[in-house]
């Protein structure tokens, strides 16, 4: 045994790597006994496949079944007994019983390495699949027959003589409904006579499973408790195989699906009980239970309201607007009082931060998208006319300006007496903050639209041919990261890793130091917002319309919020809560944390700017041409 | 080979005095700022990745079932090595048939299909970029050997927890109830890994108290183990490596049966990582050694 564990080559992650004959599956047309022609695949389980097969003992009729195939890999003589003992237990088992729910058994036979059951073959779908293809919730009239039906054939297998069966493997996946809509209970490859004082191994189900099956006690209340587990599923749409085990009382059924009626929640919520003691005391007893509810309830179901709760709308007013001469597709920035922000008509605008008014306005040549940086009393941003340009934060005057040989859409950053921004000449470009004069520039193959993140001495951006490089502080490329489109998106930084976004529809999360993806995240479509952290999330806005939040350590979505158009502009967490703007025109305020709703504010056209949040109040430009300050 | 030494080294130039003799007064040249920025700028130091482990069969058991996988290496970058390393502790499970089968598979395949695709970064000039993630491929791996498993020795379970260093991060692929700690300095230790085991299910759902948890009859019950139940989900996360710190990966026989304290004072009484080890595994036998014992400690230096 030894031996052959460490001298034994296991075969590379493939499946039965030693004989890849072996794992074959029969292919439609062959005979098995003579008997039994297999047309198709119509599952597959941990231990071989299930065919539909037609029996050739009735050549004028189609006579279908199921063929249950196990082929036992396994090259252990210990671990083959074993096996074959599960299987003919099984077999054995099904050949005593006789219920409407239970499929027949016709045959079983062993065939080299393989062992076959035949058995009745049902029409129909199993209630995964039900409740995965179904549009919305399940009827509740439609669960509650299901439900009695189930509890009926526990009854009957809990009722068996001389020792009763427990299932012990109650899920929707094992749960046919047949072309009637009846339901069929198939898989009995775990049932087991119930045999007191002997305790079971540890077997189940994760999620549908009650706490006592896994201490390997399985009685006929771990049936009742994993029918109650089956119907939640069933109506709440939850899968409990991803939630943590035994929080069902975490999810209220009326809170996900609030057209279930109170009586069934009860008699669910009975069933999903900790204690088994609390539970019903048998499939008997809540069969009762759910058929008051189905008298109670009236057989016709309740029209489906889809009730959302409607956002505050109406209620959020400006504390003040200003109107520029046209569209403003940026950021602001606030520093001493004033609010800073570029727009299309080509000026920077300064305003009195407290009430919007004027101060005063610097022109450029070109639209400007760059967000303004304020550094040591003078302000430094970048215009669509090729230049950085450098005044004063008080006066608006000018100081120095710098060319580059294309339009820039990058935003300035500071570090080290070092102006670091990126332009359509496919330069990123380092300049002295004294002098204005270039200290060097480093070339891409591409125009870089993206802010460079400074981070771990480092400098990190993104370029339009989806290029992301770090730089060391002479401008020397430390390493380089290829995403499949371009990353316009502006990196943002945590501890030793860079998040950045790609409109190949990619959130990834990069190595500092090395730039190896450490998770990369699937967002519905591209996108050209900038991730923004708080606590363990980090959250970004799509083409796809939503705002994601996911968990940075595992890359796991925590929740989304739908808005009516695409995202480009980037979320900014302000206390409990996260601003983001959208193409719909809306600037939304929800809970950072849960992603609800708080309230939305409507401006006459798309947002694309980011907004910035101080002292209680948030400042954002439209595209409708007006700057807005609101209250948080 | 020069610029190799060179980086190993620090570049000479930075490192020579700047010549005080030829001053020169105000204003400064450009090429002068940027030799002055250019000597200002980080140096970076190689950071080294250094490993240990320990293991016994315990006092009480006749075989062992628990397997472990340590290797640390460095992979060359484009300006600069970085530390790799991959450390896996598998515990196959007691009650049941086989445990070691599934646990030694469980580190093999796991180990295999990740060395497998860093290999060509190791060994030779790779053409093409790894197109997963550090999470994909921990989580590929994981995967491959649960249905290894399943297929293989049905029935067995092997909890796994496995931890790929690359550069300042550790990504953990965890099942079970095998643990990751965190260990600083200062004495303060951080569980990484959460136990999916029964008895810390019902300790987060506030079911037993802090005394019923030590007394509980089933605490080696899992709730989660690779080649059990068809649909597995495995805690995959990334994380700084604790600098300065230690990353330790043990099976129940240490954290069972030896306390927090006990192995931050072993920590602090440790000459080296290896002796490190050996008193950890000593002081779990010392105290009954019921189960088998596994310990990597691994920590990152410079």
């Amino acid at each position: 045994m030894e031996t052959r564990n460490i001298t034994s080559p296991i075969g590379p992650y493939g499946p039965g790597s030693g004989d890849p004959q072996a794992r074959k599956q029969l292919l439609a047309g062959v005979t098995l006994v003579n008997r039994y022609t297999i047309q198709e695949v119509i599952g597959i389980g941990g231990m071989g496949s299930v065919y539909r097969a037609r029996d050739m003992h009735f050549p004028n009729v189609v006579k279908l079944v199921a063929v249950k195939e196990m082929i036992i890999m396994a090259p252990d003589p210990l671990v083959r007994q074993n096996i074959v003992q599960n299987f003919e237990r099984e077999a054995n088992l099904l050949a005593t019983l006789h219920h409407p729910a239970i499929p027949r058994i016709y045959d079983y036979f062993s065939h080299d390495d393989r062992s076959y059951l035949v058995l009745e073959f049902i029409q129909g779908r199993d209630l995964e699949a039900v409740i995965n293809d179904a549009d919305g919730f399940l009827m509740e009239d439609q669960v509650i027959s299901w439900g009695i039906q189930l509890c009926d054939v526990l009854e009957y297998l809990h009722g068996h003589q001389p020792d009763p069966i427990i299932f012990r493997d109650m899920k929707p996946s094992n749960v046919m409904i047949n072309q009637n809509g009846d339901v069929v209970l198939v898989d009995f490859g775990i049932a087991k006579t119930f045999q007191t004082g002997i305790k079971g191994t540890m077997i189940g189900t994760e999620g549908y499973s009650p706490p006592e099956q896994y201490r390997g006690d399985a009685t006929q209340l771990a049936d009742v408790y994993a029918l109650g587990a089956t119907l939640h599923h069933a109506l709440t749409r939850r899968d409990p195989r991803l939630e943590p085990p035994f929080t069902f009382a975490e999810r209220p059924i009326r809170r996900i699906n609030s057209n279930i009626s109170i009586e069934l929640e009860t008699v669910v919520h009975t069933a999903l009980q900790y204690t088994p003691t609390e539970r019903f005391q048998g499939a008997a007893a809540m069969k009762d239970a759910l058929m008051n509810v189905a008298r109670k309830t009236g057989v016709l179901a309740k029209m489906a309201s889809a009730a959302l709760p409607t956002p505050i709308s109406a209620g959020v007013k400006p504390i003040w607007d200003f109107k520029c001469e046209d569209e403003i597709r940026g950021t602001p920035t606030l520093n001493q009082g004033a609010l800073y922000i570029g727009c299309y008509d080509n000026n920077l605008y300064a305003l009195n931060a407290a009430d919007g008014k004027f101060q005063w306005k610097y022109p450029t040549d070109g639209g400007i998208v760059s967000r303004p940086l304020v550094y040591e009393n003078n302000i430094f941003f970048c215009s669509e006319d090729q230049r950085l340009h450098v005044v004063g934060a008080r006066t608006g005057k000018l100081l120095w300006t710098y060319y580059t040989e294309n339009r820039i859409y990058s935003s300035p950053r500071i570090s080290d007496g070092h102006i670091f921004f990126g332009s359509d000449d496919n330069d990123l470009h380092a300049v002295n903050v004294n002098s204005g004069r270039p200290v060097w520039k480093f070339t891409t193959d591409s125009p870089i639209h993206s802010t460079p993140l400074i981070a771990n001495e480092l400098i990190y951006f993104g370029t339009e041919s989806g290029s992301f490089y770090s730089l060391d502080f002479r401008g020397a490329m430390k390493w380089r990261f290829q995403a499949k489109r371009a990353m316009t998106s502006s990196p943002t930084g945590k501890g030793q890793a860079v998040y950045t976004a790609s409109l190949d529809g990619t959130l990834y999360a990069l190595d500092a130091k090395s730039g190896w993806a450490i998770w990369k995240f699937r967002l519905g479509k591209g996108t050209v917002s900038s991730p923004a952290i708080a606590d363990e999330f980090i959250f970004i806005g799509a083409a796809d319309g939503f705002v994601y939040c996911v968990d940075i350590r595992t890359a796991k979505e925590v929740w989304r919020f739908k808005t009516e158009n695409q995202v480009s502009s980037s979320p900014a967490v302000y206390k409990d809560s996260l601003y983001i703007g959208s193409v719909d025109g809306n600037m939304y305020c929800l809970e950072y944390r849960t992603g609800r709703l708080r309230w939305k504010f409507e401006t006459g056209s798309a947002i694309t700017g980011s907004p910035v949040i101080f002292d209680d109040i948030v400042y954002f430009g439209s595209t409708d041409h007006h700057v807005y300050a609101l209250f948080a | 080979m020069a610029d190799f030494f060179k980086k190993l080294f620090g570049s000479k130039e930075d490192t020579k005095p700047r010549e005080a003799d030829a001053v020169t007064t105000a204003p400064l040249t450009d090429q002068q700022i940027q030799s002055i920025i250019s000597s200002q700028a980080p140096r970076y130091e190689i950071r080294q990745l250094v490993a240990s482990v320990g293991q016994s069969v315990g006092k009480q058991r006749d075989h062992n079932e628990d397997s472990l996988l340590a290797m640390t290496s460095t992979l060359s970058g484009n300006s600069e090595s970085v530390p790799f390393g991959l450390y896996v502790v598998a515990d196959g499970m007691g009650g049941h048939q086989f445990g070691e089968v599934a646990s030694n598979a469980a580190v093999r395949i796991v180990g295999g299909s990740i060395i497998n695709k860093f290999h060509s970064y190791q060994y030779n000039l790779p053409s093409q970029a790894i197109q997963e993630s550090l999470q994909e491929v921990m989580e590929s791996a994981i995967m491959d050997a649960h249905q290894y498993i399943q297929r293989e020795a049905p029935g067995s379970g092997t909890t796994i927890t496995a931890a790929l260093v690359l550069g300042q991060q550790i990504t953990i692929g965890h099942v079970g109830d095998s643990r990751a700690y965190a260990i600083y300095p200062d004495g303060r230790t951080e569980a990484l890994t959460r136990d999916h085991s029964l008895v810390k299910r019902l300790e987060e759902l506030g079911h037993l108290s802090k005394d019923e948890v030590e007394n509980f009859p089933h605490r080696n019950v899992l709730i989660r183990a690779l080649g059990q139940g068809e649909t597995l989900e495995a805690d995959i996360f990334t994380i700084p490596f604790p600098q300065p710190g230690y990353l330790m990966i043990c099976s129940d026989g240490l954290w069972g049966v030896v306390n927090e304290k006990d192995i931050v004072r072993i920590m602090n009484e440790s000459p080296s990582l290896h002796r490190a080890c050996q008193s950890m595994v000593e002081a779990a036998n010392a105290a009954g050694g019921p189960d088998n014992i596994t310990v990597i400690l691994a920590q990152i230096v410079g």
